[in-house]
């Protein structure tokens, strides 16, 4: 088993790992952390499986990853700042999430 | 090497749906929502679908866990309790599940190259390819090429959605 090999074994088991913490939490903040790693470890293990067939081009495919997962957590995080998507950044609505009732 | 690397992605996106379906917090279901789809397009790529697993990251892993958590931000984050299940219920999902099990029984074995889907016109369509088309990825030759009008429609479809969507939704700001 060469290099790649081996660190796609690594990679798998801190999957496991960071599944254990997005399942056990228990704040929001572990379970966005715990994605966040996922979603790292995603791009991981594209690339150590490209190596492992020897088509390493797959590079590219995990780069895009990156930005996916980046964006995800970014929106998370504004969700859980402003309790809004749409929100431009400032702090002159109340958060929508507590809100209940009208539409 | 590969089959240890498809069985652990398949048994964590076994362990993601059960936990899914078990979290009454709404917003970790969310999360593990958006692991689920990371897991799925890993285990395209695997599979050697790269376009296919690019779709499901972008909407999978990205696009539906953010309209899930605008979802939540409307109601709730926490899930009532649900009705006590009932007997009728659980027998008729078993014996569904068991028959689509019983149903896979008698197909192709995984990856079987004398599979019927692999010997009828998947051949003409990997010869062809690359004469004919001029991209390597068989995949996407399918996809953008001999099946394009299937895809254009897709196209359509989702335009006339999104048209519908700004008519509906578009004017309601200044209100």
């Amino acid at each position: 088993m060469g290099v790649a090999g081996v660190g796609a074994l690594a990679v798998l088991a801190a999957m496991c790992l960071a599944m254990f913490r997005a399942l056990r939490g228990p704040t929001v903040y572990d379970r966005i952390l715990a994605v966040n790693h996922f979603g790292t470890l995603t791009v991981l293990l594209i690339a150590a499986a490209g190596f492992l067939s020897g088509r390493p081009e797959f590079l590219d495919i995990s780069l895009v990853y990156c930005l996916i997962s980046f964006i995800g957590t970014v929106a998370v995080l504004k969700f859980f700042e402003y309790g809004d998507l749409g929100h431009a950044g400032r702090r002159d609505r109340p958060p929508a999430v507590r809100e209940s009732g009208a539409p | 090497m590969e089959y240890l690397i498809n069985t652990v992605l398949l048994a964590l996106l076994a362990v993601t749906a059960g936990a899914i379906a078990y979290l009454r917090n709404l917003f970790a279901a969310v999360m593990l929502v958006g692991i689920y789809g990371l897991l799925t397009a890993a285990i395209f790529v695997i599979l050697d679908a790269v376009d296919v697993a690019f779709t499901e990251a972008a909407v999978g892993a990205g696009i539906s866990p953010i309209l899930m958590l605008a979802a939540l931000a409307l109601t709730g984050r926490e899930q009532t309790a649900p009705t006590s299940p009932s007997g009728a219920g659980i027998a008729i999902v078993l014996a569904t599940g068991g028959a689509l099990v019983w149903g896979t029984l008698d197909m192709p074995y995984f990856g079987d190259p004398l599979a019927p889907v692999h010997v009828h016109v998947a051949p003409r369509y990997l010869e062809g390819t690359l004469s004919e088309i001029g991209i390597p990825n068989a995949v996407t030759s399918v996809l953008a090429s001999y099946r394009g009008y299937d895809t254009l429609g897709e196209v359509f479809v989702i335009f006339t959605a999104g048209i519908g969507a700004i008519v509906l939704l578009g004017n309601r700001r200044g209100d």
